[in-house]
């Protein structure tokens, strides 16, 4: 497969009235199309800074990020990211927040409407088109995000720490949901995260990042069979030592 | 949908009714014994009724000036002062917050100003409004405008300003416009925040067209109040304030009207 995203030595230094900070420091990896990566690394490293430079958000200070071999410099349709909350606006229907990306970017094809209600009936919102987000369960109302953040076909997913804000039962279970639907619509995943085991249970891949200036540490494939769920996956006997392995790594870096 | 209520239910929202019931005797209650107590004191001659009128003779007051149809004239005059006040403030408050919040810049600029016309009494600035707008209603309406208006600004642009991070960031994330950010989120998210500025604004609209008109007038409610004061008819003033607190409560229900309306399209 090739490579959909390339970041290139990528370096961040951030100014502020009091100082410079470098955030991200000579960053490189590359990510395949289809692939599930995690970020992990110790808090306040630069992992969100990391998404947002992808996003288009932020330039980078030095070094290059391509998707798909094109130099990323502003906020691409290819490139969706998807927030910590679901910051679905209240005063829109679940129908009308998912179309928000789309009225934004001036998209006026029937067929991405018509591609947008088809993922609402597919991920179970159907009856839930015309209702409001406080209507919505925490689990649903993710899962209404998710497909909001899909409704523009991006081919690249940028998770921020999607499910923090959830409690831990519905966290699982939604964790589950998302897993499913990206793997469905064939769609390539960056996840940033401080959760080790949802890491594991998720990623094909983990990229540990050191503590500020961010760079690349440790790098793990995972080894599960790719048609387990992140819930089965928690019961395999390899995940606990991943756990330990990772845990060890943050730890070293703290 | 009618169900057969348990009997706990049903005592549970015979209690809630009775307590209703209880508050709003006693709301009425309340009045016919301080209008009571009033006249009796004044009766029994224990208050001065020179200086403190009475409820009957204020009753009568109170017919006699509509039933000569002169209080309607001075009704008309104060709503329409306040009214068109109220409107004008509130519509160019609103747009001047749009352009404070589009440009930082502009805001920055304007801050001190902003402070110190808020913090300024601006009955002070009378003698400068009359002879600039000439002594009649304009310059009632634009004492009402000015002092409605700083309100309007400041709340107004708070709540464009304290706008949810994360619904920004969602926003920047999907490339959108400044002008998009604007339509699709700031402006929704302060609905709340505007109604809560039009309930202000009736109060000081009200404020603005009475000191308008204690500065210059030849009718209206504010001056009714100033000459009946002038002229020591306490009965005046007093039933010209009953007038006063039942249009400011009428303007404010509209308001909540207006309110129930916009919150029910949520």
């Amino acid at each position: 497969m090739r490579d959909i995203l390339e970041l290139e030595n990528v370096s961040l230094i951030y100014q502020s009235e009091l100082k410079e900070t470098e955030a991200v420091k000579d960053l490189s990896f590359s990510v395949k199309d289809g692939e599930f990566v995690s970020i992990i690394g110790p808090s306040g490293c630069g992992k969100t800074t990391v998404l947002s430079m992808i996003a288009g958000l932020i330039p980078t200070t030095k070094g290059k990020i391509l998707y798909k071999n094109e130099q990323i410099e502003k906020v691409s349709s290819g490139v969706s990211y998807m927030l910590q909350r679901d910051e679905l606006f209240p005063w829109r229907t679940i129908e009308k927040n998912v179309y928000l990306p789309l009225e934004i970017k001036k998209i006026k094809d029937a067929s991405a409407y018509e591609r947008a209600n088809d993922l609402i009936k597919k991920y179970g919102l159907e009856d839930f088109k015309k209702a409001f987000p406080h209507e919505l369960s925490g689990g649903m109302r993710q899962r209404a995000a998710l497909i909001r953040t899909l409704s523009t076909s991006p081919d690249v997913l940028l998770l921020d720490e999607p499910f923090s804000a959830l409690d831990y039962q519905t966290r699982l279970s939604v964790c589950n949901d998302v897993y499913k639907i990206i793997k469905s619509e064939k769609k390539t995943a960056i996840l940033v995260t401080h959760d080790i085991s949802e890491a594991i249970s998720l990623s094909d891949r983990i990229l540990v990042l050191t503590k500020r200036p961010a760079t690349l540490y440790k790098e793990h494939v995972l080894p599960f069979n790719k048609r387990l769920s992140p819930l089965k996956r928690r019961e395999q006997k390899e995940f606990p030592i991943l756990f330990d392995v990772l845990w060890r790594e943050l730890n070293d870096e703290n | 949908m009618k169900t057969e209520l348990s009997k706990e239910r049903a005592l549970y929202l015979k209690e809630k009714r009775n307590k209703k019931i209880a508050v709003n005797v006693s709301r009425a209650l309340l009045l016919v014994v301080l209008l009571g107590v009033w006249e009796l004191l004044a009766h029994l001659g224990v208050i001065d009724v020179f200086l403190m009128s009475k409820p009957s003779q204020i009753a009568v007051t109170l017919y006699d000036l509509f039933a000569s149809g002169n209080m309607l004239t001075h009704v008309l005059t104060t709503l329409y002062e306040t009214v068109a006040g109220f409107l004008i403030a509130t519509f160019l408050g609103t747009i001047i917050a749009l352009a404070l919040w589009w440009s930082e810049t502009l805001r920055k600029v304007l801050e001190p100003y902003i402070v110190v016309l808020n913090s300024l009494p601006k009955i002070a600035l009378g003698p400068i409004i009359i002879v600039w707008f000439g002594a009649g209603t304009k310059s009632i309406i634009f004492m009402a405008v000015i002092i409605t208006i700083i309100v309007t600004v400041i709340t107004m642009l708070n709540g464009f300003t304290e706008t949810e991070k994360g619904k920004l960031l969602l926003m920047r994330s999907l490339g959108a416009s400044k002008m998009q950010t604007l339509v699709k989120l700031v402006i929704p998210s302060s609905i709340p925040t505007f109604i809560s500025c039009l309930k202000i604004n009736v109060g000081m609209a009200w404020i603005g067209s009475i000191m308008g008109e204690y500065l210059v007038s030849k009718q209206g409610i504010g001056y009714l109040i100033v000459y009946g004061g002038q002229v020591f008819r306490l009965d005046l003033v007093m039933a010209s304030t009953i007038v006063l607190c039942a249009l400011a409560g009428f303007m404010y229900a509209i308001v909540a009207l207006i309110e129930k309306r916009l919150v029910n399209k949520r």
